[in-house]
């Protein structure tokens, strides 16, 4: 059995377009230092640094754990570098708390980032692979005929991605940090937006974001401690499978359906959307809300579009299952650490410290995180009780 | 703490020119040999997999996806992937061990080196801000590093041949070595320099290729039946990115991973060093304190070949071959990553109980 461990620091910048007032480093650094102060701890205090962040071709620095070592206070510490597509900053979360559960360190700071202003992801996704297909698609353009295909075999009605629209950006009004600012945010303005890949409007995408997000993850005895509460990690899974084979199911992919059921079992859950209280879910396109929705058992087959429809998942209309409260992907989107603000949002609700989006009374979260063409999946349960 | 064992280790040869092959195709017979070696089908039969490679050796965003493509991943596997050498994927894939997710695990790195010019390549790892807009290439820094070396009197120019001569010499016995010869250290000498202080066989080549391991509890390995070596320490550290903030003459990071892995233990027969550079074998081997007692290199080391992304999980691979032949009990295995010596990887292996 893994050692207990939980999160007892958590960090973020806030997120923009272009955070011109800081070098790469100063952003991480601003991240970690604010899970330091968090967690009443300083850089002594910390055993390793786990870093993760998506393609190097983002920022157009190569390994850039090599450089950010004495930003993250880490000389003379093992630092550690995770890349696993989308999915990456869920997946560091869980390699950090591998280093814990494993009883090999005490305490390490986990830091994910992107600084997409300093170089431009849509050309860094679409240059060719020698030998492979030219998609020249970008993220939007993948999945947007996985989408199609959602809508056309669960019948769901044409509104539901405008729905999620709105609901995450009401949400992300609620969290300061968020980059979308977006209070007045109606159907008929997400609506009016326009169509970049059909059916995804402008509205229903993520922005592209400037941000940090890290983490201070400690042993049980570290945490029994902490000042503040700790969020309990109570199941941790991971699972990957290829792009594309024959008969791969790519709008219910098995990945995510296996890793969904391997993390739920670790933490005692046999009804998603009864047991847990909240979700931070990575939902970058409004349509994956009532995808993996179904994907993660919160609904059956076909019918995740009727939660989102009857507000089950917002917080603001007292849904029982609210899901991505801190506005989301939709709302704020530095892709390496979108998947850890997933996490460490989760968290931010168990450890009840989520200001004005925080679900109340909440005690067992889930965070999401996939990547590559819906293929990569990390996933984490934490409770504010040990077990 | 959970024993761990290694119970397989393939490569692919080291070569300068893969020509078409892509990186699945580099991946996919050292995989098929390691699969055979340990008597499974594919990495189902595994409990995690964890790969090291990088996006610029390529030249495309997500170059490791694909090595997905090369695992039978479908039922889904338990998989994740560093972007760093796949000696920290071994590290990653060692704390998944100890935290009881897995028994065992396949652990593989690879690299296709050739399509663009390495050392140029690499000098975009550097600061982005005060170091990168200058292109310093690697060479250039290995180069400045042995000059220091040289006008402490710290070495000589004949002890960096003479690291070299040895490294052609030994390579003789590995058919994957890309650089071998029969050559002294006066053959090394009358080459021209071609960064000064170093002449070209100082440097390693560039090479494209791939390296597998599995690893396994040490239960599993006696269930498998299969002769394994034990990772009995393994720990890394970094240190400052600023080349003006440390001593290049020395590698104190290699030092206390080396004692936090518990290399002084014991004797040490056998050693492997990531040294891309000759006179860099030199700086590790003092910082190791290694003596004439241990066969330093046996394979050549990356002089002979430098599988980027591979060549540290080889080094580790390279230990555990002459463990489980018998040459050696007890061996260390370096792995390097970043400008001089910035970032290291120290392994003690162990021969296990004959199985």
């Amino acid at each position: 059995m893994a050692n207990l461990a939980a999160v007892v620091g958590i960090g973020q910048t806030s997120y923009t377009t272009k955070r011109n007032d800081v070098s790469i480093a100063g952003l991480v650094r601003e991240a970690a230092v604010n899970a330091l102060n968090d967690a009443d701890l300083t850089w002594d205090d910390i055993d390793a640094v786990i870093l993760g962040k998506a393609p190097d071709m983002f920022e157009g620095i190569i390994m850039p754990e090599i450089y950010l070592t004495d930003a993250l206070g880490c000389n003379g510490k093992p630092m550690l570098r995770v890349h696993t597509a989308g999915s990456v900053g869920g997946s560091t979360a869980l390699v950090a708390a591998s280093h814990v559960q494993s009883g090999t360190f005490d305490r390490v700071l986990t830091v994910s980032f992107e600084k997409q202003s300093e170089s431009n992801a849509m050309w860094a996704l679409s240059n060719p692979q020698p030998f492979s297909t030219h998609l020249n698609a970008g993220a939007g353009g993948y999945f947007a005929p996985i989408i199609r295909e959602y809508i056309r075999r669960s019948g769901a009605p044409a509104d539901v991605g405008i729905k999620v629209a709105v609901k995450d950006r009401l949400h992300g009004a609620r969290n300061p940090l968020a980059h979308l600012q977006l209070p007045e945010i109606s159907m008929e303005e997400v609506a009016d937006s326009f169509m970049l890949w059909d059916p995804i409007r402008y509205l229903e995408s993520c922005p592209s974001s400037d941000g940090a997000c890290a983490m201070v993850i400690a042993s049980e005895e570290l945490a029994d401690k902490a000042s503040k509460p700790p969020a309990w990690i109570r199941g941790v899974a991971m699972r990957s499978e290829p792009t594309m084979y024959a008969g791969r199911e790519e709008v219910n992919p098995q990945a995510g359906r296996d890793c969904a059921a391997d993390v739920y079992k670790q933490a005692g859950i046999s009804d998603p959307r009864k047991d847990l209280d909240v979700a931070e879910v990575y939902v970058p396109f409004s349509w994956y809300e009532p995808m993996w929705l179904e994907n993660l058992g919160f609904a059956p087959e076909g019918e995740g579009w009727k939660l989102t429809m009857e507000g089950a998942t917002s917080l603001i209309d007292g849904g029982d299952i609210p899901w991505n409260p801190s506005g989301g992907v939709l709302s704020s989107n530095a892709i390496g650490a979108s998947g850890m603000i997933r996490f460490a949002e989760a968290a931010r609700q168990v450890r009840n410290d989520a200001g004005d989006h925080q679900v109340p009374g909440a005690k067992l979260a889930l965070g999401h995180a996939y990547g590559g063409g819906a293929q990569f999946f990390a996933m984490w349960v934490v409770g504010a009780e040990k077990a | 703490m959970k024993e761990i064992a290694i119970v397989g280790y393939q490569q692919s040869d080291a070569v300068s020119d893969a020509g078409a092959q892509n990186e699945v195709e580099l991946i996919i017979p050292v995989l098929s040999r390691i699969f055979e070696q340990v008597g499974i089908t594919n990495a189902q039969d595994v409990d995690f997999v964890c790969s090291g490679s990088c996006d610029y050796l390529q030249g495309a965003a997500f170059a490791f996806v694909l090595g997905v493509d090369a695992l039978g991943a479908v039922p889904p596997i338990k998989e994740s992937h560093v972007e760093m050498d796949a000696a920290w994927a071994l590290y990653e894939s060692v704390l998944k061990i100890r935290m009881g997710h897995a028994d065992s695990a396949l652990v593989y790195g690879f690299g296709k080196s050739s399509p663009g010019e390495l050392p140029i390549v690499l000098s975009q790892q550097l600061d982005p801000y005060y170091l990168a807009p200058q292109w310093v290439d690697t060479i250039s820094l290995a180069a400045m590093q042995a000059r220091m070396m040289l006008d402490r009197g710290l070495i000589t120019e004949r002890d960096m041949a003479e690291v070299v001569a040895r490294s052609r010499r030994n390579a003789l016995d590995n058919p994957h070595a890309q650089l071998k010869g029969d050559v002294t250290a006066d053959d090394i000498l009358a080459e021209e320099t071609y960064l000064s202080p170093l002449r070209r066989s100082d440097c390693c080549p560039i090479s494209d290729g791939a390296s597998a391991m599995v690893i396994c509890t040490v239960e599993k390995a006696k269930a498998w039946g299969k002769p394994y070596a034990v990772i009995s320490g393994i720990d890394h550290i970094i240190e400052s990115h600023n080349p003006g903030m440390r001593d290049l003459t020395d590698s104190v990071s290699t030092r206390k991973a080396a004692e936090n892995a518990g290399m002084g233990k014991g004797k040490v027969d056998v050693a492997e060093l990531y040294a891309p550079f000759s006179h860099q074998e030199l700086i590790l081997t003092r910082a190791l304190g290694l003596g004439d007692d241990t066969n330093i290199n046996p394979s050549g080391g990356v002089l002979a070949g430098n599988l980027m992304m591979a060549s540290g999980l080889s080094r580790i691979g390279e230990v555990f071959n002459r463990i489980v032949a018998g040459d050696a009990e007890r061996g260390v295995a370096h792995t390097t990553s970043g400008p001089c010596l910035q970032h290291n990887l120290v392994a003690v292996l162990d021969k296990g109980e004959v199985a």
